[in-house]
């Protein structure tokens, strides 16, 4: 199978790197928590009730046809699968681990994701590429009224959807973007972002979720407060600080190339050079080094590479997917060898 | 005066704390008092998400409501005590059960204490129509202050038939009532 059947195949939408502000903004994410009355959240039911809550949301999910959205049973999917849906952001890591009546659904392209007894027994996920929160709101809006119409959630007149987590009550909904800001951390102005922005209510984490690093210049940006708002306002708020962040990214890149043009095109292409001739590579060098190609494309320093090459690699470097591609298990050393070979193909394509 | 947390011995330890301008007071015994006294802050990381936020719950070892933590959710067998220490709730029971004490948790967390968010078609009872006579009212203090009674009479009338429906109708009703 050639490379690019290999990627279309692992090719999930959001990773396609399309969308509005597809420069500097990875994908728009919109998660609602949902839980049933009448039964115990899914870390204190036990297994008879995990399944009964598990076949009622199954039951009707199905019995519509016009969802279109198929039913993954975790508990039937070997590791490096389940690693491949988180990988993809599709599920969390916790929801990765063994256990059963565990489950998930996803249409074809993945933009939707309904995970079954995680933390609460629904999450309805809906992921886009580019900033479309929006428009991952409505989506998620409407599956939350749909499954409303059949299924009886947990709400209070005063406190909103109950959810186990007392960070989650209220619209449940939790809204993130993933940012790629080379350049305000080139000019080290990162850290002024981040103090502002939590000064708003918003959260900063790194690509892989809560108390992660920043990898390849990549943040995660959502709202930090579910209770007391509506979520149309949450959706403006984190919008709206998007829109002045990617403003800031624009800037510091002019900027950038104004006061320090022959060190950036420099690094930039040094960058390039490493990931077309390394025989090995990880996964972290080879985010930092993909971020600066993706910078230099957007800067038009670099001209014959593929905008889309972040943002599919990010994934598809990854240790589970690396091992997917090739069709076997793989020790670190040869994933290294392997994911530099993958690299070199890619930017070649 | 005897200790206000095991009732039993006499109180010799007196607490008291202020919470956003709010004084508590409590007597305690030696015994009681060195007990709560003896609660660690557990985990390796003080300032982990969770532990932090199990230190909003169960503030600190002085508080108040540290010391009347015998209440327990009945569908689902929690306790408060384990809530605190989890900062997970069981079930949805558990928010009534706990009532009391997690208005001042939930602002302490979010700032607030009451949805303002989405109400579900179905199950949302009759918050819908309170959230539309909410709405009414603003309109008819607008319409007075612009001197147009015509207007805030209609209003008014509209706001009485909304307030009957809430109490005459079963709350399931009265939402569809409102939807149509």
């Amino acid at each position: 199978m050639s490379l690019r059947n290999q990627i279309n195949k692992n090719l999930t939408h959001w990773i396609s790197g399309d969308g509005p502000e597809n420069d500097i903004v990875l994908s728009s994410r919109v998660r609602l928590a949902r839980n049933l009355e009448n039964y115990p959240y899914p870390s204190l039911a036990d297994d008879e009730e995990r399944k009964s809550i598990s076949d009622k949301v199954r039951d009707f999910i199905l019995e519509e046809n016009n969802m279109n959205l198929h039913f993954i049973n975790m508990y039937d999917l070997p590791e490096l699968e389940r690693e491949l849906l988180v990988e993809k952001h599709l599920i969390s890591p916790i929801h990765a681990k063994p256990g059963r009546e565990k489950g998930v659904f996803l249409n074809d392209n993945e933009t939707i994701s309904i995970m079954i007894n995680e933390e609460d027994h629904i999450r309805i996920q809906v992921l886009n590429p580019g900033l479309q929160l929006i428009n991952v709101w409505e989506t998620a809006d409407q599956l939350d009224d749909k499954l409303e119409g059949k299924l009886d959630f947990a709400f209070s007149e005063k406190w909103g959807y109950l959810s186990t987590c007392p960070t989650n009550v209220g619209t449940g909904l939790r809204a993130s973007v993933m940012v790629h800001l080379p350049a305000l951390n080139f000019t080290n102005n990162i850290g002024k972002m981040l103090g502002a922005v939590s000064q708003l209510g918003l959260a900063i984490r790194g690509l892989y979720g809560e108390g992660s690093e920043s990898v390849g210049n990549i943040y995660q940006i959502s709202n930090q407060l579910t209770l007391g708002h509506a979520e149309t306002d949450i959706i403006d708020n984190l919008s709206s600080v998007t829109r002045q962040i990617i403003e800031q990214e624009k800037n510091a890149r002019e900027r950038l190339l104004e006061e320090q043009g022959v060190r950036v095109k420099d690094s930039i292409k040094r960058s390039l050079g490493t990931l077309k001739y390394a025989y090995q590579i990880s996964s972290d060098e080879a985010m930092k080094l993909l971020s600066n190609v993706k910078l230099g494309i957007d800067m038009g320093i670099i001209d014959n590479v593929d905008n889309k090459v972040l943002s599919e690699l990010l994934v598809l470097i990854r240790p589970a997917h690396i091992q997917k591609i090739n069709g076997k298990e793989l020790g670190a050393v040869e994933r290294d060898i392997k994911r530099a070979e993958l690299i070199q193909a890619r930017l070649n394509m | 005066m005897k200790c206000q947390r095991c009732n039993e011995k006499e109180a010799s330890v007196h607490l008291t704390k202020i919470v956003n301008g709010e004084k508590n007071e409590i007597y305690l015994c030696e015994e009681c008092a060195r007990e709560a006294g003896q609660l660690p802050f557990d985990g390796n990381n003080p300032f982990a998400f969770q532990n932090l936020l199990k230190g909003l719950i169960n503030p600190d070892v002085n508080s108040y409501e540290h010391f009347q933590q015998v209440d327990k959710c009945e569908s689902c067998g929690m306790t408060y005590n384990e809530f605190s220490r989890n900062g997970l709730f069981g079930c949805s029971e558990c928010y009534n059960a706990f009532s009391n004490k997690l208005e001042p948790i939930l602002k302490r967390i979010h700032g607030n204490n009451r949805h303002n968010g989405k109400v579900p078609k179905r199950r949302g009872g009759t918050l819908r129509v309170k959230r539309e006579i909410e709405e009414l009212r603003l309109d008819m203090q607008k319409a007075i202050n612009k001197e147009d009674f015509e207007k805030a009479a209609e209003i008014r009338d509209k706001i009485k038939k909304l307030e009957n429906e809430i109490s005459t109708g079963g709350e399931g009703n009265v939402t569809e009532k409102s939807d149509k």
